[in-house]
């Protein structure tokens, strides 16, 4: 048995499987409930997929913070009448046709590429210590992957992501900012009335 | 084709990637409470993340092919604009509670020409 295919079957069908579930449900506590644990079995593909930095992030920040923002939000907001919210029947058989046939559609690109079907047996050589250094130095502006094989048409495409990274930062300081202001209480109204 | 046996391909991850896509495009249109709408966005971000990842794996193109590190370095950015939507879009739900009383989407028709 392989046990890569083995552990990448389970993953994979706790993922899709609780994915339909958030869609088929429509409780609004469920629904969180199953999107987390769909997450966290995409995190584990991640690790599959060697990338253990990024899966480890999306553990922490997606699992630990977003869902845990949005599963606040579904507490301040469940009333009675917004637990379970039912959709009406025609818009389902609609959004089932639409979704099938985007997802075939999907699922034909994938299958179409011809390098991309063939899985490669090809031995990785593994890396001697797992590191994030990498993708730091990558976030900093300088590339340190790859540089071996890199020639030089290949090494001017290759280039850091300093400036996404300060933009983001920036961009996240704001966001959260606004958001604060958004939501937070209405007191001045209260202090003119009284 | 067994699936337990045959080495995981670029393929498999694209297939999981496509279904939690359209799970998460169905999810935001059918879904009436606002907070459904959000996680059907983040199911998407996901779906989207995990061809990011799948693409610059040197587990399943072998070392010479693949894309090197951006994919993930882009997959950490859409985690950070995942976080960074949420807060907002939470914030504007919990606003529009305060203000209607409900979080039904379809409610929100006060912009209707």
């Amino acid at each position: 048995m392989n046990w890569h295919s083995f552990f990448f079957l389970l993953f994979s069908l706790v993922c899709c499987g609780f994915a339909i579930a958030v869609v088929a449900t429509s409780n609004v506590v469920r629904m969180a409930f199953y999107l987390v644990i769909s997450l966290s079995a995409t995190a584990g593909l991640f690790f599959l997929a060697g990338a253990d930095f990024v899966g480890a992030m999306q553990l922490m920040i997606y699992v630990g913070g977003t869902l845990v923002l949005l599963i606040f939000g579904v507490m301040l907001t469940a009333q009675r009448a917004f637990v379970s919210m039912r959709t009406a029947g025609g818009e389902w058989i609609l959004a089932a046709i639409v979704g099938s046939v985007f997802l075939m559609i999907l699922v034909q690109a994938a299958f179409r590429v011809e390098s991309w079907t063939s899985p490669t047996t090809a031995e990785v050589p593994l890396e001697e210590q797992v590191t994030a250094t990498r993708l730091g130095m990558g976030f900093l502006g300088l590339r340190v992957d790859g540089d071996a094989e890199a020639d030089a048409s290949t090494q001017t495409a290759m280039t850091g992501y300093l400036l996404p990274f300060e933009i983001i930062s920036i961009h996240l300081l704001v966001v959260l900012v606004g958001a604060a202001y958004l939501a937070r209480p209405k007191r001045r109204a209260r202090q003119e009335a009284s | 084709m067994n699936l337990l046996t045959e080495p995981v391909g670029l393929t498999h991850y694209l297939v999981v990637g496509a279904v939690m896509f359209v799970t998460g495009a169905v999810c935001m249109a059918t879904k009436r409470n606002a907070l459904g709408v959000l996680m059907g966005i983040e199911l998407v971000l996901n779906g989207a993340n995990l061809n990011f990842v799948a693409f610059s794996s040197p587990y399943l193109r072998g070392s010479s092919v693949f894309l090197g590190l951006d994919g993930q370095l882009i997959a950490l950015f859409v985690i950070v604009l995942a976080a960074a939507e949420a807060a907002v879009a939470l914030a504007i739900t919990l606003n529009f509670y305060n203000n209607h009383a409900t979080v039904d989407v379809d409610e929100a028709d006060r912009l209707k020409g």
